[in-house]
């Protein structure tokens, strides 16, 4: 772990500092608001670009608020996984845990008017642009409280107020739709821009200029790009505030986040064909980015392995909380299987088997 | 497709020891084959149970073997595929034969046109039929169309392209659709479902071996479900053949791949209630087998169409305005459509979407009792 000890004597041990967490608020024995220099753990790696510095601020409050959120996103897709095995999530299912410092990272360098577009792992993504477990939950086992009122399902989640353009089920359809996003940031004149995340690389768009995209190996050659250690949330904050300032000023940026995912593709990909499970469990003790965090927060005195714990434990209770809520959810209404297929009112007519009895307004 | 009535009488009892709607369905006119295309009847009681991607990868094993111009493609084939239908044959035959693409649908089918334009049988396969769309221009605009604008001096006939389409219970908007109709559309293009594990393979080898392009929809759902015997060595299903699989007086039932199963379950619900159903398995969707459909509903004087594709636009439509015109003074009722509902294929509402068995039925007393 790359730490520069320089900074903890800026530490001051003091009161009521809390966590501003989307999780849950509880005091820490720092000042949260004292400035601790670190480092990434290793070099951003430049192409056609020259790479932001190693060296990156943060605050006793930032660090505990990566940690929790990171350990929320961890349990969340744990529990999903077991909701998943015993039937109460259907569909298709793709977890998250071990990229969490993407999301983390990336939100702590934005703001929720800049846009984001993924493909289908997207439950973490949503819950850092601000959604709920509740909503999670709920849409992950079809249920009303859903985000996406129960009809999308794990791959579909979207928060329009945080400007999340959702999950998107074909792997690299959401590409084009986040170049037409930025597009449209340009010509409104928004000092804004829209990250499009394509399986472990973020592509950043300039406010927009549009490129046709055919593989992200192709364009790699003419858009400037930064290789991330995408397991070190510092690092991802560092390279998506170099990559906003970047978009802005010169145009789209691609990310490429070195991060491991520790499930299988899917649920019904074991993991475990392609990788030993000793390279799983290697990056789990050397690279896994909630142990980051941990250590930083260890090194630092802000809180104490109890306090980590304890954490660990709320996110635990928080999620079972939120999924025992989330099956009191109701399943949708019938009639909502004709609901939202055209705009409201329009009067297109769905038909059964004798196109004359059988027929019905679409609602 | 004249020898349809033949076979009415040849095959009539073949299902009688079948309790399970899904062996229920096992194919009875099965003819061997070879690479020339020669086809003749296999000898019976050779083969062994097995389920239908298993018999995918007996059939692609096949064509591997007996053709070494022909290759394998598509995303993760080398591992043996999602469904596994392509397990060992890139031991067996060389990551040079059977090989992975990048995840490019549309990269997959023209490697697929070019390949077969230079005389070679491309196998390409597309994971989920719900990602066949990004190749559609190449299919339709490339594929489809590359022997007529070249006044037949270049063609992509050795081109076939399987994909695994339909619903397998909890599939949710991305892997469960039927888009069988949209390449019904194209002249150019063969659309081949089978509904069984020996149809599977002998409907796979015509396929490969065909001078068409022809994309090959595979039942998901039946991968593993369907078990049935299936003779082991090389053999051909003729295409652009339905068979008749269930006869009867009162209606005619049509439809293919895995909704026969559910049709077939409504056929016998019905014939408790005193209703005798014909079902045809139409087995080719283009060019489809008129004659065998006409001849039944000019015996029966009612039709019935089921797919889980939506109704509107589906290629029941096609197949009613068709018999409409061939039949009209012999129909006693309209026909009927029991096919998927007007919307995009729904996540936890899919009971409500699929046509099921009872829905059929309903359809069935309806139409008989019109």
């Amino acid at each position: 772990m790359a730490l520069a000890r320089r900074s903890s004597n800026l530490l001051k041990p003091l009161s009521t500092a809390s966590s501003s967490s989307f999780l849950h608020r509880r005091p820490f024995s720092t000042d949260d608001s004292t400035t601790i220099t670190i480092e990434t753990s290793v070099p951003f790696t430049g192409h056609n670009c020259e790479p932001p510095s190693r060296s990156i601020d943060t605050t006793p409050k930032e660090l505990m608020t990566f940690f929790t959120d990171m350990a929320l996103m961890r349990r969340m897709e744990i529990a999903a996984d077991s909701l998943y095995k015993s039937k109460l999530i259907r569909g298709f299912c793709h977890l998250y845990d071990g990229q969490e410092a993407v999301s983390i990272g990336m939100e702590a360098a934005i703001t929720k008017k800049d846009c984001i577009i993924t493909a289908y792992r997207d439950h973490c993504i949503f819950l850092g642009r601000g959604g709920t477990l509740l909503e999670s939950f709920a849409e992950l086992m079809g249920r009303q409280g859903g985000c996406s009122r129960g009809k999308g399902g794990s791959m579909h989640f979207y928060k329009k107020d945080a400007c999340f353009f959702g999950g998107h089920g074909i792997v690299g359809a959401q590409v084009p739709l986040g170049c037409g996003l930025a597009f449209a940031q340009k010509y409104r004149k928004e000092d804004h821009v829209t990250f499009t995340i394509i399986i472990t690389m973020v592509w950043v768009q300039l406010n927009g200029e549009l490129q046709r995209v055919l593989l992200i190996t192709s364009v790699g050659i003419y858009v400037p790009g930064l290789k991330v250690d995408g397991m070190d949330a510092f690092a991802v904050k560092q390279a998506c505030k170099f990559a906003k300032e970047h978009a802005l000023k010169n145009g789209p940026i691609i990310l490429e986040m070195d991060t491991y995912r520790y499930h299988g593709h899917s649920m019904s990909d074991p993991g475990s064909t392609y990788r030993t499970r000793d390279e799983i469990s290697g990056v789990r003790q050397e690279r896994d980015p909630i142990e980051r965090i941990r250590k930083l927060i260890l090194a630092h005195d802000i809180a104490n392995e109890k306090e980590l714990k304890d954490i660990e434990k709320l996110a635990r209770k928080e999620v079972d909380e939120a999924i025992a809520k989330a099956k009191e959810s109701p399943m949708p209404d019938e009639t909502e299987l004709f609901t939202n297929v055209y705009r409201k009112g329009y009067g297109v007519e769905s038909f059964g088997a004798d196109r004359k009895e059988l027929r019905a307004t679409l609602p | 497709m004249a020898t349809n009535l033949r076979r009415f009488k040849r095959f009539g009892s073949v299902f009688i020891n079948n309790s399970s709607p899904l062996r229920g369905l096992s194919s009875s006119s099965a003819v061997l084959g070879s690479v020339d295309g020669q086809v003749q009847q296999p000898g019976t009681g050779t083969g062994k149970s097995i389920n239908l991607y298993t018999a995918i990868n007996q059939a692609l094993q096949i064509a591997l073997d007996s053709d070494p111009r022909s290759y394998i493609f598509g995303e993760d084939v080398g591992f043996g595929g999602v469904f596994r239908c392509t397990t060992g044959l890139a031991d067996q035959f060389g990551k040079h034969r059977v090989f992975n693409t990048p995840l490019c649908e549309q990269g997959i089918v023209g490697f697929g046109i070019g390949l077969a334009a230079m005389g070679n049988r491309a196998i390409a396969e597309i994971q989920f039929a719900d990602y066949i769309f990004p190749a559609f221009d190449q299919i339709v605009n490339e594929a489809a169309k590359f022997r007529y604008r070249s006044g037949n001096e270049f063609n992509c006939g050795g081109l076939t392209i399987r994909t695994p389409y339909g619903a397998v219970g909890h599939g949710g908007h991305y892997h469960s659709q039927s888009p069988e109709a949209f390449f019904c559309h194209v002249p150019g293009l063969k659309v081949v479902i089978p509904r069984s594990p020996k149809e599977a393979k002998g409907l796979l080898l015509s396929s490969i071996r065909e001078p068409n392009p022809v994309v090959f929809f595979e039942p998901k759902w039946l991968y593993r479900l369907a078990v049935e015997e299936v003779p082991e060595g090389d053999y051909m299903l003729p295409l652009s053949e339905a068979e008749v699989i269930r006869e009867g007086s009162d209606i005619t039932l049509v439809g293919w791949g895995a909704q026969l199963a559910i049709m077939e379950q409504a056929c016998v619900d019905a014939e408790k209630e005193g209703i005798s159903c014909e079902l045809i398995d139409l087995r080719t969707l283009i060019p489809w087998d008129k004659e065998t459909v006409e001849a039944s509903v000019r015996k029966t004087g009612r039709l019935l169409i089921s797919h889980e594709a939506p109704v509107t636009g589906g290629f029941g439509a096609e197949i009613s305005a068709s018999i409409v015109e061939r039949c009209f003074l012999r129909l006693e009722a309209p026909v009927a459509r029991v096919c998927g509902l007007d919307t995009p294929f729904p996540l936890v509402f899919e009971p409500f979407y699929m046509p099921n068995k009872n829905k059929i039925l309903d359809a069935i007393k309806d139409t008989v009792n019109y």
